[in-house]
């Protein structure tokens, strides 16, 4: 474990697994796109629109996912102060951003014909543009900041104090009344969706998940490199000073 | 393609949003990784390069160090006697 912590070290296991994993993204996202067009049928009330489904839930789900990761991931760099772990926060930043982007929209467009409204300020809905705004936060305080381990720092105690944003999010269908369906998936009686639209979902899941990973990896590795860059570029600056 | 019946422009407009947002995030991510790549090259060429790096050249170099390296104390390269097993 300590040994994937080494950057160098977990350059060479990214570069290794990085070709492997886009092909592995590709053919799952592929086979879902395919069960969700051609193999799943309509839901007996909400019809063709539960496709929107097979898009936004994943988002949702990896959005908060996004953000947990960041939070162990701030724990580690305030903690132990190991930089992988400060790159690991800063680099799921506009991932997770994304992610809750897509699944804010999506559920938007759902929303239309099946409420008939794009948006209410209810629980749910408003604790996931919370979540968006704390992720457009950690990367503006990542910006902001010039000095990495300063950024990280401050980005690392925001991150963890507005982590209480995900359960909330997650627990908002229950303890408040809202237009939002209540869980479906992962409830205590088992999931309450039909298997024919469940098996295309839990495959665009993992179809996403392995994108998350993917450019996850990807972007940690050109932060790495981009943090390599800035250290030479100090180092040539004070050799030729010292000269 | 299947017919998506009344609401099909909903449909079509989130998976749109997706795919533009997710090409992208992958557009902005590679083009940072490419770019990064080309800068740290770069500075290698410039003969820049992080003092790891130079040490595990030097450990497969056949070039012999530079004269004013110091070379170390006889004591320290010596291996212990070991003591004879009774």
């Amino acid at each position: 474990m300590w040994n994937l912590a080494n950057p160098t070290r977990f350059l060479s296991i990214a570069d290794r697994i990085i070709p492997w994993l886009a092909g592995l993204t590709f053919l799952l996202l592929g086979i879902g796109l395919y069960l969700a067009f051609f193999v799943a049928p309509p839901d007996y009330q909400q019809g063709e629109t539960v496709k929107i489904m097979f898009v936004h839930v994943p988002c949702a789900w990896l959005a908060m996912f996004g953000y947990t990761l960041i939070a162990i991931a701030s724990i580690g760099s305030l903690v132990w102060r190991h930089p992988l772990a400060d790159v690991a926060a800063k680099t799921a930043a506009p991932i997770g951003a994304t992610f809750t982007f897509v699944a804010l929209v999506t559920g938007s467009l759902w929303g239309k014909p099946m409420w008939g409204t794009y948006w209410v300020w209810d629980a749910r809905l408003t604790s996931m543009l919370v979540l968006f705004l704390l992720y457009l936060g950690l990367i503006a305080l990542w910006q902001s900041i010039e000095e990495p381990g300063r950024a990280g720092r401050a980005a690392a105690i925001l991150a963890i104090v507005g982590f209480i944003n995900v359960p909330i999010i997650h627990f908002s269908v229950n303890w408040w009344n809202t237009l939002h369906q209540p869980a479906s998936i992962f409830r205590a009686g088992g999931p309450t969706i039909d298997p024919s639209l469940l098996t295309p979902l839990f495959v665009m899941a993992a179809g996403f998940t392995l994108l998350f990973v993917l450019l996850h990896l990807l972007a940690m590795r050109a932060e790495i490199l981009r943090r390599r860059v800035h250290a030479l570029r100090q180092m040539h600056v004070e050799r030729a000073a010292a000269a | 393609m299947p017919d998506l019946g009344p609401h099909a422009a909903f449909i079509w407009a989130a998976y749109g949003v997706t795919l533009v947002a997710v090409a992208a995030l992958v557009l902005f991510i590679v083009t940072d990784d490419r770019h990064q790549r080309r800068l740290l090259a770069e500075l290698e060429r410039q003969g820049v390069t992080r003092r790891s790096a130079k040490t595990a050249t030097a450990k497969t170099s056949t070039v012999k160090p530079a004269a004013s390296a110091k070379p170390k104390p006889a004591s320290a390269k010596a291996p212990r006697a070991r003591k004879p097993k009774a």
